[in-house]
Parts: structure tokens; C-alpha cells; sequence
């Protein structure tokens, strides 16, 4: 029976497991109290609501206007800049929204340089002229589809990269023009993992505070939190935040049933790769705008803004930071490694055996990376505190001393946060990166003998690289930047660069917050030009 | 692909050491603090007080309900022997949620005056912030402003700027507003304020001092001491930000709630139910309000010391002398849910 059902078991209780915080909170459901949600009712939950809605519709829009195309044009087409534009297309990735957000209110603002640029130049004062109120629900949509747009364009791009050329030339042969091609054949093809990076963008977008906060926009989350905040009441906040991912939930099951049967692999075996279609004269510049625009605006401005910062205006920073860019890069390392080990192994116990509890466990696994860290956080603090009491209370029954906190009080409630939020964005891209390879292959391996695991380590594994080094690449970029988690579970005189970047922000000085920001930009860019260099070495293009 | 020697002779060992230390926050000469101030707002105080006790400091800093829950969830086996927060509303929550147990000691009871701690010695305020209007010198004649009420006439329309009511010292503003003039007196107020808006609020105290600066509006709400930094910011433009600023203090002329005085709120200190540590905690608390550590906070963030006769920084000074609201502090913590829900009335977002 075990030796039948192995992987499916071990995959149920590591989902399970991780599943723990999510259903801590969502079990506050319980003991909801009718007077405060009457009143969240009568007064802002409408507000809520409409304004989530809209800024999910915002950056979805934004983040597939600005990721497929540009996914498709370095992937597909050749133009000058097509290669390093193809590794400098992530960068935004490794700026947290809420940093872009301080960043670009600097500025365009209307005490900004930009405006009072404006002003000493037409003569013109406040309210003479119209200016983009960048504090704003459109300013926030802006914000997070620059920085989000890159979930999308990575996992297009690994999708078009890996896709099997032969259906682009059959297509092309059976009288498709390349675009035509494009639209009819390679999108569809890609749009498991194009969903997949678009949902990553949009989970994001539900769980982010620091920007909207700081936009004064009411959303679900600035909700969550001024429920927990302002009235004290970490329950209310709680059920609040299940209702967020009953949402999640629904696009979710909606998203399934709208591919129902489809599938995805590729029948062929070939990894030719069709000349790319050159690109010249108007139709080159255009793609060379088009690449470079989400670039300049995500990356370059806020980037070189910082380092103006930093540079000329902010306190430097102290030797300490050695310590916190070591605390930031090996928690995040650490934390990658361990996502993607166990997201590779739950996809893989799926494909194996996608009987219903395994699905259904490993769709709850996901769900972490809706909430919002803060309340993940306590959703982990409560079962790890609780392990931890009753680890003390047998210490102490054995006559030992107690060991304290070991779980909840060490690097670890951190490690199994990250992993909790950030599993979703492993499995997105491990499972885009199965659901391609055909099943007859697990099919010939297990006729020959092979059991499951071996078939994974030799066969799907390194058919799947590419999507592997994206799903590692994602989760330390996020680890990197994740602030509310890490805030309130990390141990005794232990900071990371987020930490150190949000304290000084929040405390108002935008300015000082600037060298932090930059440190987390360039170790986050240690895995983009890592991951370039692995992809470049495989297509050498 | 990532060399898998560099993992294990490298990133593992010291990771897996960094996890064996992170828990030994427990024996020796030491005591654990959970703070609700910034870290750069309180290190340096505690290395200086490290350095002449020789008792060693461990510090998490984060946001003070989100430490309270961890408090709260460690229970009895919580390292924490000492939580710090900076608004008196979250000191009434930790003490509400019985985080806290009562110390009464004379040393501190001496030194800090009895409205700015508990009336049960389950906390002790260490820091006052003051939270009066600003205006634009060159736009506003300070014989227009009068009260914080005042702020909802008419004549305002268009000309305040306030941010959001997720701010806990509005919120707290508020808690004390409903306590001066009652509830209902409390939301027709700030649904009147709100409508003078010149914009929707956002941003912290300092993006509302520089919109008051540009002209966006010409009056805020804010703390002093986001002020004070800015005049004494070695940057030209957070300078000339603050030269075209001044100080109002409200609510000083008058009868009853109109001359109550103006806003504060004090930041302090609460000794955990459970800690391990409490006769280096009392130390450290005693260390916290000595002349130095109050003239510390006065001198590098512009806070008013609790302690009496303690020299203030001179932009401080500048501010001039004001009349405090004589509110007992923990009717803020016990209003402050009663004040995010008129807040969330008003609209005040």
C-alpha cells in the first residue's frame, strides 16, 4: 500500500503541513463578531472591495501588456539589444513595490523636482496645471505592474523558449504567417504559464500594503490591517483575510475550469529552435521601444533615483551592512532551495498520481502567497508556539531545562513562513514546467522499471531546468524583499536589509531608507544574472 | 548551475549557526526587548547603556500589535522581558491582553510625573509627542486658528491637508477628541475637516509638512518632532521645507474642551507578565528615563522628555511652551476602537 501510494502520502502531509497557518486562519471564521463586521458593512467594506477589484484589473492589464510582448519579441524575434534586454527585462523584479512607490513620489509629487521643475519654468502654482496625482489608485496600479510585469514575462518567456518549434512550423507550413502563428499556436500554447505568472502578479497585488498604504488607498489588505491595527482585533482582521482567499480561491477554480481538459505537453521530441524572425527598420525600433520602456521606467529611473539617494543624500551606511546583506542573501537562499525542493516533489506526486486529495491538499499549499505576510506570520506563529509548549512542558516532565522557544522563537518560524507564502510561486512555475513534458515518457521510464523518484532526478528534472531556475530565482528575489513576515518573526538583534530599508522609510526618512534599497536591488540581481548566464549557456543564441 | 560544494562547505554551516544562536536568548546578563521604536531611534541608547552596566541588550523591533500578538502567543515562555511601544493606546492593548504585569517602583515613580504613566504601574511613558497644527506662515495668520473643532469651519475649505486615519496618532487625536466633546460632536467634526480637505489623505507627518510648504494646503496635523528634524536637516530644501512653517498650539484659551490643550501622547515602556530578566529590565527602564537617555531623545529626535528639568533641543525650544491636554492617557487606549470606527463614519480614509 505504502510502496503504492509513497510519494501521493508524503505529499499529502507536506502539503498539508504547510497548509497549517492558512487554515489557522482561516479557522478565526469561527468566532466572528457580528457588531464589528455590521459596521465594516455599513461603512468602508464596499470601498474595499471596489478598490481591490479595480487595482487587480489594473495590474493584471498592466502586467500582460508590459510581460507577454515583450516575452515574445526577445524570444521569438531578433532586434539590436534583443540579448541583454531579454536579462534586463527582470530587473524590476528585484525593487519591492512599496520602494518604487517612495521612489517615484519623490519624483513626481508635487514638492518633487519634477513639478517644481514645472513650476519654476511656466510660472504656474498648485492647482494651475494638471499632473499625475501619482498617490493614487492609478498611481498604485502603475507602481505594482512595473515591478510585477516580470512573474509574467519569465514564465512566457521559459513557456516560448521551451516550446516545441515543429507546432510554430507546422503551423507556418499549413500557411500561418509568423503572427498569425503567434496568436493561434505559441499564446495558447503558453498560456498555462502565462496564467501562472499572471496569477503570482495578481496574488501579489492582494497581498501588498506597504504601497497602497502609503497611497492612501482603501483596499482589502489596508482593510485587514486597520482592522487589526486600529481596532485591536487580530480575529476580525483574521476572517478579513479568509474572505480575501475565498476570493482567491474562486479565480482560481475559475481559471481551472475555463482550460478544463486541455493539455499542454508537447507531442514532439525535437528542441530545434526556428531562426528567430528578424526584425529591421521601423518594426526594429519599435520592438527595441517596446522591450526597453518597462525596463527604463521599472528598473533604470527608480534605480538610478536611489542611487542619487544614496550616494549624495542619505547617512551611509554602517559596516552592519555586510550582516544584513549576509541575513537577507543566505535566509533567502535557504528559503529558495527549500520551496522549490518541495514544490518540485508535490508536482511531481500530482502528475504521478492527480487523484483528488493530493490536488486538493497541494492547491491549499499555494494559497499562502494571497495573504498578507503579516498574517501569515501569525497564522505560523500559533501552531510553531504551540509545538513549542509542549515541547517545554516534556522537557520540564523529564526534569530537563527547558529549551525555550526553538521553533517559533528562531530562524525557522521564518524559514516555514517564507516557504508558506512563497510556495505558490515555485509550484506556478515547476508545474508549468511539467504539465510540458508528455506522459508518455514517465510512461516508457516506469515499463522500464524505474521508480518515480529516480524517473524525477534523471528524467524530469533536467527536462525542466529552465523553469526550476526561474522558480528558485522568483522565491529568493521575493524572500529578499519580504518585510512583514520577517518583521514579526525574526529572532533576538537579527535584520535583514528589508528590515532596515522599511524602518527607515516608515520613520520618514525616505532618503536614509535609500542605501538598503539599493543593497536589496544588487543582491537581488546575483540570481537574474546567474539564471541568465545557465539559460544562455543552454541556448546560445 | 549553483555549485553544490559552496552549499555545504559554505552557506549551510553558517546558516545552521545563525539558527542554533537566534534561540539562546536566555541565560546571563542580558534582557530581551520587544520594541515598537525603530531600531535607529533606539540602539544607540541601549549600546550606551550596555557599555556602562555591562548588561547585554537583545533587541526585535517591529510593529507593536503585531509584537503584542507574538507576546501573546509565546505566553509564558516568551524571552521577553521588556515591551517598548510609541503611542500609549497599544501600552493600554498590551495591559488589556495581560502581556503585562505591574512593577511599581519608587525610582521611576519619582522621576515621571503621574499623568504619563499607568495608575497601576503596568507601564511607565518615557518620551512625549505632541501633535498640534502647523500652518504656512505666509498664507495663514495664527489669528484665524483657534482649536482643533475649529478646523471644520467653512473657512478651511480646500486648505487642510491630513493624513490617513491609519495613522496611529491621529487615531489617537481622535480617542481624545470623543473623550473632550463625545462621540457624535466627535464624527460631525471630522466629517466637516474632511471636507475641507485639499486632498485625499496620504502619506506620513512629512509628505503633509512639505504639501503645506508647496501650497497644496495650508494647515496639517503633525507630531513636532517631523517638524523639528526637518529644521534641523543638513539638506537645503528639507530646510527651506521647515522655514515656511510654523507651530499653532491649539485648544490653549477657553473654557472646559475648548481650552483643554493640545494633543500628546506618550511612548513607553511595560514589563513583561513573564520575563526572565526583571531586575536588568528594572535597570534598563531606570536607565531610560535618567537625564541622559531623556536628553538623548530630546536632543536626536525632538521628543519632550517625561522627566522634568531636562534641557530640549532648540527647535524645540522654538515651539514654544504649550498647555497639555490633562487627559487621562488610558481613556486613548480604551477610545481608540470607538475612534477608528467614527473615523471609518466620517470618511475619513
Amino acid at each position: 500500500m505504502f510502496k503504492r501510494h509513497g510519494l501521493s502520502v508524503f505529499a499529502v502531509v507536506i502539503a498539508a503541513f504547510l497548509s497549517l497557518p492558512v487554515i489557522v486562519i482561516v479557522s478565526y471564521l469561527l468566532k466572528a463578531d457580528g457588531a464589528l463586521w455590521q459596521h465594516l458593512f455599513d461603512t468602508v467594506l464596499n470601498d474595499y472591495l471596489v478598490n481591490s477589484l479595480l487595482l487587480l484589473l489594473g495590474v493584471g492589464t498592466g502586467v500582460l501588456l508590459l510581460g507577454v510582448p515583450t516575452a515574445w519579441l526577445t524570444s521569438m524575434c531578433s532586434f539590436p539589444g534583443r540579448r541583454w534586454l531579454s536579462w534586463a527585462l527582470l530587473l524590476p523584479l528585484a525593487i519591492p513595490a512599496y520602494i518604487i512607490a517612495y521612489t517615484y513620489t519623490g519624483l513626481l509629487d508635487f514638492a518633487g523636482p519634477v513639478q517644481t521643475w514645472i513650476r519654476d519654468l511656466t510660472g504656474l502654482g498648485y492647482g494651475d496645471y494638471w499632473f499625475f496625482e501619482i498617490r493614487s489608485l492609478g498611481g498604485a496600479i502603475v507602481m505594482m505592474s512595473l515591478v510585477l510585469y516580470p512573474y509574467v514575462y519569465l514564465m512566457a518567456r521559459a513557456a516560448f523558449l521551451e516550446q516545441s518549434v515543429n507546432s510554430i512550423e507546422v503551423g507556418c507550413s499549413l500557411g500561418y504567417s509568423r503572427w498569425r502563428a503567434m496568436w493561434s499556436l505559441a499564446l495558447p500554447m503558453a498560456r498555462p504559464a502565462i496564467i501562472a505568472g499572471l496569477s503570482l502578479a495578481l496574488m501579489e497585488t492582494l497581498a501588498d500594503y506597504g504601497t497602497v498604504q502609503y497611497f492612501g488607498v482603501s483596499t482589502f489588505t489596508t482593510g485587514i490591517f486597520r482592522t487589526f491595527y486600529g481596532y485591536g482585533d487580530m480575529a476580525a482582521a483574521a476572517q478579513l483575510a479568509a474572505s480575501l482567499l475565498a476570493f482567491v480561491i474562486l479565480l482560481v477554480l475559475l481559471e481551472r475550469y475555463s482550460r478544463r481538459r486541455a493539455s499542454y505537453h508537447s507531442a514532439a521530441e525535437s528542441r530545434a529552435r526556428a531562426d528567430l524572425i528578424p526584425l529591421t527598420g521601423t518594426k526594429a525600433a519599435m520592438a527595441v521601444i517596446a522591450c526597453s520602456a518597462p525596463l527604463i521606467f521599472g528598473f533604470i529611473i527608480p534605480a538610478t533615483q536611489l542611487l542619487f539617494w544614496a550616494v549624495f543624500e542619505a547617512e551611509p551606511l554602517g559596516w552592519d551592512f555586510v550582516t544584513l546583506a549576509w541575513n537577507s542573501f543566505s535566509l533567502a537562499f535557504l528559503a529558495a532551495i527549500i520551496a522549490v525542493t518541495l514544490a518540485i516533489i508535490l508536482s511531481y506526486a500530482k502528475r504521478t498520481k492527480p487523484i483528488k486529495p493530493v490536488r486538493t491538499v497541494i492547491a491549499m499549499a499555494g494559497f499562502g502567497y494571497a495573504l498578507p505576510g503579516t498574517i501569515i506570520a501569525i497564522g505560523v506563529l500559533i501552531p510553531l508556539a504551540w509545538a513549542d509548549h509542549s515541547l517545554i512542558a516534556l522537557f520540564e516532565s523529564l526534569g530537563w531545562d527547558s529549551p525555550g522557544l526553538l521553533l517559533s522563537g528562531s530562524l525557522v518560524a521564518l524559514l516555514f513562513a517564507y516557504t508558506v507564502r512563497f510556495l505558490a510561486v515555485a509550484l506556478g512555475s515547476v508545474q508549468s514546467g511539467l504539465e510540458k513534458i508528455k506522459p508518455s515518457l514517465d510512461h516508457a521510464g516506469r515499463s522500464m522499471g524505474h521508480n518515480p523518484l529516480t524517473l524525477l532526478r534523471k528524467i524530469h528534472v533536467p527536462l525542466m531546468r529552465s523553469s526550476i531556475l526561474t522558480a528558485l530565482l522568483i522565491v529568493f528575489v521575493d524572500v529578499l524583499k519580504e518585510l512583514p513576515a520577517t518583521l514579526i518573526l525574526r529572532p533576538f538583534n537579527f535584520n535583514t536589509m528589508a528590515v532596515r530599508a522599511y524602518e527607515l522609510a516608515s520613520d520618514e526618512r525616505l532618503v536614509d531608507a535609500a542605501p538598503a534599497s539599493i543593497m536589496i536591488v544588487l543582491v537581488g540581481l546575483i540570481p537574474v544574472l546567474m539564471l541568465h548566464a545557465s539559460i544562455a549557456r543552454r541556448r546560445p543564441h | 548551475m549553483i555549485p553544490m560544494n559552496l552549499i555545504n562547505t559554505f552557506i549551510l554551516p553558517a546558516v545552521a549557526a545563525s539558527l542554533l544562536t537566534a534561540t539562546t536568548a536566555q541565560a546571563g546578563d542580558i534582557v530581551n526587548v520587544y520594541s515598537a521604536r525603530k531600531e535607529a531611534l533606539i540602539k544607540p541608547l541601549l549600546d550606551e547603556f550596555s557599555a556602562t552596566t555591562g548588561i547585554k541588550v537583545n533587541l526585535i523591533t517591529g510593529k507593536a500589535d503585531a509584537l503584542l500578538k507574538r507576546l501573546q502567543v509565546e505566553g509564558s515562555a516568551t524571552p521577553a522581558d521588556l515591551f517598548i511601544t510609541v503611542d500609549v493606546g497599544r501600552l493600554h492593548r498590551a495591559k488589556e491582553a495581560g502581556v503585562l504585569k505591574p512593577v511599581s517602583l519608587p525610582s521611576l515613580e519619582k522621576r515621571i510625573p503621574k499623568a504619563l504613566r499607568d495608575s497601576e504601574s503596568y507601564w511607565y511613558g518615557l518620551t512625549l509627542r505632541a501633535r498640534p497644527i502647523i500652518y504656512a506662515k505666509n498664507r495663514v495668520n495664527p489669528d484665524e486658528l483657534s482649536t482643533y473643532e475649529a478646523l471644520a469651519d467653512a473657512k478651511w475649505k480646500g486648505r487642510i491637508c491630513l493624513r490617513s486615519s491609519q495613522s496611529v496618532y491621529n487615531q489617537s487625536l481622535v480617542a481624545a477628541t470623543i473623550d473632550a466633546i463625545g462621540a457624535e460632536a466627535t464624527q460631525d467634526w471630522m466629517a466637516s475637516m474632511i471636507n475641507n480637505l485639499a486632498k485625499a489623505p496620504s502619506g506620513g507627518d512629512t509628505d503633509q509638512l512639505k504639501a503645506v510648504s508647496a501650497g497644496v494646503c495650508d494647515v496639517t496635523i503633525a507630531n513636532t518632532y517631523y517638524l523639528a528634524r526637518l529644521i534641523n536637516s543638513s539638506k537645503e530644501a528639507e530646510q527651506s521645507v521647515a522655514s515656511q512653517l510654523a507651530v499653532f498650539w491649539p485648544n490653549q484659551q477657553g473654557q472646559g474642551a475648548l481650552g483643554r490643550g493640545a494633543h500628546f501622547n506618550v511612548s513607553g515602556a511595560g514589563f513583561t507578565k513573564y520575563g526572565k530578566h526583571p531586575k536588568q529590565a528594572q535597570i534598563l527602564l531606570e536607565y531610560l528615563v535618567s537625564a541622559t537617555a531623556q536628553a538623548w531623545y530630546a536632543d536626536i529626535n525632538n521628543e519632550y522628555p517625561v522627566v522634568a528639568g531636562v534641557e530640549v533641543s532648540e527647535a524645540l525650544k522654538g515651539f514654544g511652551v504649550y498647555k497639555m491636554d490633562p487627559i487621562d492617557l488610558e481613556t486613548l487606549g480604551e477610545n481608540n476602537r470607538q475612534a477608528v470606527q467614527l473615523m471609518d463614519r466620517a470618511g475619513w480614509r
